[in-house]
């Protein structure tokens, strides 16, 4: 596929931390890290999607003025940026596994619209549901 | 709007917003919440409306309501069952607060969101859908009208 979605972005509290996050709680891999001065671009991606890339940012001067990066950091840290959803193919698997990485789930796996669900954050207050794929018919 | 709270103390405070979501029957007492954050009792009352609009127990209330209402909407279960299992210790406490929320009684949501459903029942599926369906023809017939006569403010008649 040639056309299509290439990088889709989250604001992260500290791209250090979420690096750690993404990469060893969550398996995902480094596709570009590069620094110019203060700024850093910084991208993961699942290992089994390699046409995505997830943006962590850090919402900063100057691409923000210094109030709106500080409004844009209190919204991540209060879980106000809009939901994400990672597809999995055994959600209590994956949840076992996580939380025993010390991933901070906000919901336990439930049975739901035919299909089981569970919730975390990552360290900079995003929230993610973990969703599991329904068996292909 | 920024209000000037340190970000690392509000992902603090979103962690008892959290918990509070996860287990909104329990009790949540500001000591307990104020724990979870890692802030002092005396501050965390205060430091958690600023940071989200309302004070940790209305808050907490605003959930148990929520869960209540859809719990006498999608479930038979009793209604004094649906007070405890939704974090009250007593039917009249429950119903009471309930009221004083909604502005109806729990009995009489559940009649209303019942009686609803089930004048549907009878109805097949794609028939209900239908009469779900937006109604095009008034609104082109509208917007038409309202190209042609500019007396007309769009902003009165644009109604879905």
């Amino acid at each position: 596929m040639s056309q299509g979605i290439g990088v889709v972005g989250v604001y992260v509290h500290d791209q250090e931390e979420a690096l750690q996050f993404y990469v060893e709680k969550l398996g995902f891999r480094v596709h570009t890290d590069v620094k110019n001065g203060d700024y850093r671009w910084l991208t993961v991606q699942h290992p089994d999607q390699p046409s995505v890339q997830l943006g962590l940012f850090r919402p900063q001067a100057p691409v923000l003025d210094e109030a709106t990066a500080q409004s844009a950091r209190e919204l991540v840290a209060k879980g106000a940026m809009p939901p994400l959803v990672l597809t999995v193919d055994d959600c209590r698997g994956a949840y076992d596994r996580m939380l025993a990485g010390g991933v901070e789930f906000t919901q336990e796996p439930i049975d739901r619209f035919g299909t089981v669900d569970a919730g975390f954050r990552d360290p900079s207050g995003n929230g993610w549901k973990m969703i599991q794929a329904r068996r292909s018919k | 709007m920024a209000t000037g709270q340190d970000p690392e103390l509000l992902r603090r405070l979103l962690r008892a917003k959290d918990r509070m979501d996860a287990a909104s029957h329990e009790e949540w007492p500001v000591l307990r919440l104020a724990r979870v954050s890692g802030v002092s009792e005396a501050h965390f009352a205060r430091s958690f409306k600023d940071a989200f609009g309302v004070p940790p127990h209305r808050y907490l209330l605003t959930r148990r309501i929520e869960r209540a209402t859809a719990m006498l909407r999608d479930t038979d279960l009793p209604i004094i069952e649906i007070a405890f299992q939704t974090g009250w210790n007593s039917l009249g406490t429950f119903g009471r607060t309930f009221r004083d929320v909604t502005g109806e009684t729990p009995r009489a949501l559940r009649a209303r969101a019942q009686a609803a459903r089930q004048a549907l029942e009878p109805v097949p599926g794609c028939i209900v859908a239908a009469a779900h369906r937006p109604d095009l023809t008034m609104a082109v017939s509208e917007k038409k009208r309202q190209d042609t006569d500019p007396n007309i403010d769009s902003t009165e008649r644009e109604v879905p």
